[in-house]
């Protein structure tokens, strides 16, 4: 195991200098996620245009791991249809909790910086922490979109 | 804590020939096992006797009256004796064998707690207490009406002794308090707490989870009533504790748990319940654990707990020294009295990525919460690394230690 795999340039920089830090006001949708076995916790905040994530960004305290994804994830889904973030989810997902999963750099894009999570299982948890809670930011954004759509005033 | 501080010339690399888990690699490079206050490891002789247990003695106890049931029976009881003399308790009835510290602080909450308790009656715990000997209490306090009261502790993670004067009172139904904090190390000075309380008429619970491993233990010295221990974390086995208990106070407690072995005769209109220890012991105990838990003991006090404090206390410092040389550390818990436990933080790092830097430096340490969630908060952290000294480990381990903690300053440069 080779600690500069885990520990990659990108996930020391984001970590340092995460992007999109801080609450965003006004928010369509936010919600908390928390790692209660370390202690990390985490707000994602979104807003939406249409059916495209306009911007998310996140506030709260963690391990590197969990900052630099989240960091990564408020860069990766910016201006995605709600369908993509999905898959995308479903990609770092994979490659992230299945060791032979080819890793398509192409379709990851810096998120690839966090496949050397996959050699420390113990971890996993930290990386994906954040895609979770914007799922469950997307999920509230949607039940209240169903139960009160958007009346506009145009 | 009454450990005497002489010859701590301990012969360690013998020591640790006796305990095959500490010879192997993690990652290429020799374990530095540090997790000691989570779980000790094991002496060969400790695993041997469960082994030859099984091996050769294995029946049920007090049950048979055939040679194997007789000889387990001996064999569990003699554990029991071992128990007895190690921490000085007055009699056999008084050692209950539970599952661990945690079914011990249960078993005193729900059988001498909850009958005693009215609303608006108070137990007092302090603020460096494990989840262990809080949640049993909110437990009980939710079934009674019954409220929890919070000794603070300071900066340093000292309990508060003039507020703990102010919050005991006639409504003070219970003192719980660690002996020794696992997440800061504070030995706690329990006999000035335990001298209020018994002038004041209040039963002392101690939690010696951390304590016992480390020092000598004596039962009446300390005037306890309860006293909670687990053997894992002395050597022992995972899956069995003590409970002592005064016993007058278990004497007048109702069984616990229900079944075989606690009880006298049964019918379906009336049971009569076993005499103690029985009476708490419900179903075939953790035979060999017991069997574990006493080699693990004469093991321990053949070395002498004395001379394993002293040089924990050794080990303690020099770790503590040499973490102060290095810049953007913190020690986490500075009390003038602490057990071999070493609590800090890493300026800029997360302990969760210390945690995995070290472990790939095959250094085993903890980091998180160390279940004292409300320790974390008073210091305002999410998570603390904690090194934990065992009497086999060494200077070099220590030097180790703090090679992969420069390894992790240095990945985060």
């Amino acid at each position: 195991m080779d600690l500069k795999d885990l520990y990659r340039d990108v996930i020391v920089d984001h970590n340092k200098q995460p992007r999109n830090f801080g609450k965003l006001v006004p928010a369509d949708a936010h919600a908390d996620g928390h790692n209660p076995l370390c202690g990390d916790r985490l707000t994602v905040y979104l807003s939406m245009a249409g059916d495209k994530v306009d911007t998310v960004k996140f506030d709260g305290h963690g391990c590197a791991i969990s900052v630099a994804s989240a960091s990564l994830m408020t860069e990766a889904v910016r201006g995605k249809s709600v369908a993509a973030v999905g898959d995308l989810f479903h990609e770092v997902h994979n490659t992230l909790t299945h060791h032979d999963a080819p890793i398509d750099t192409e379709r990851l894009g810096k998120l690839a910086a966090l496949t050397g999570v996959r050699d420390f299982p113990a971890r996993v948890k930290c990386a994906s922490l954040c895609w979770h809670t914007l799922n469950a930011a997307l999920d509230m954004y949607a039940r209240h979109q169903a139960a009160a759509p958007t009346v506009s005033t145009e | 804590m009454n450990a005497v501080r002489k010859d701590s010339k301990l012969d360690v690399e013998a020591i640790r020939r006796d305990f095959p888990i500490l010879t192997q690699s993690i990652n290429g490079k020799p374990l530095v096992y540090l997790d000691n206050a989570a779980s000790s490891q094991r002496r060969v002789v400790v695993i041997e006797a469960i082994s030859r247990y099984y091996e050769h003695d294995h029946a049920n106890v007090h049950r048979g009256v055939h040679a194997l049931s007789q000889r387990a029976t001996d064999m569990f009881e003699g554990s029991r004796e071992t128990v007895r003399r190690f921490i000085n308790a007055h009699s056999l009835k008084e050692v209950i064998f539970t599952r661990g510290t945690t079914e011990s602080i249960n078993l005193v909450a729900q059988s001498f707690a909850r009958p005693r308790l009215q609303p608006g009656d108070e137990i007092l715990i302090s603020h460096l207490e494990h989840h262990a000997n809080i949640v049993p209490w909110q437990l009980v306090c939710e079934q009674t009406g019954a409220k929890l009261k919070v000794i603070p502790i300071d900066m340093i993670g000292n309990v508060n002794f003039e507020a703990f004067e102010q919050l005991i009172g006639p409504r003070t139904k219970l003192l719980a308090l660690a002996h020794v904090s696992n997440a800061l190390g504070t030995v706690v000075p329990v006999a000035k707490f335990i001298a209020v309380a018994k002038r004041l008429g209040v039963p002392v619970l101690l939690d010696g989870a951390q304590a016992v491993p480390h020092s000598v233990v004596d039962v009446q010295a300390l005037d306890c009533d309860f006293y909670c221990f687990s053997a894992h974390k002395m050597c022992g086995p995972t899956g069995i504790g003590v409970l002592y208990g005064r016993e007058a106070l278990l004497q007048a407690m109702p069984p616990w748990q229900g079944g075989g072995e606690m009880i006298l005769s049964v019918t379906f209109e009336k049971t009569t319940y076993n005499d103690l220890p029985a009476k708490f012991e419900a179903g075939t105990p953790h035979i060999a654990g017991a069997i574990g838990l006493a080699a693990a003991i004469d093991y321990l006090t053949a070395i002498g707990m004395d001379r394993i404090a002293a040089y924990e206390h050794e080990l303690l410092s020099y770790a503590t020294a040499s973490l102060a040389k290095l810049e953007g550390t913190r020690v986490i818990g500075t009390a003038a009295h602490k057990a071999a436990v070493m609590s800090f933080e890493l300026q800029g790092i997360h302990p969760h990525d210390v945690g995995t830097i070290l472990d790939v430096e095959g250094v085993a340490i903890r980091t998180g919460h160390h279940c004292a969630m409300p320790v974390m908060d008073f210091y305002c952290i999410p998570a603390t690394a904690r090194a934990s000294f065992a009497f086999y480990n060494t200077r070099e381990e220590v030097d180790r230690l703090m090679a992969a903690i420069r390894r992790a300053q240095e990945m985060f440069r």
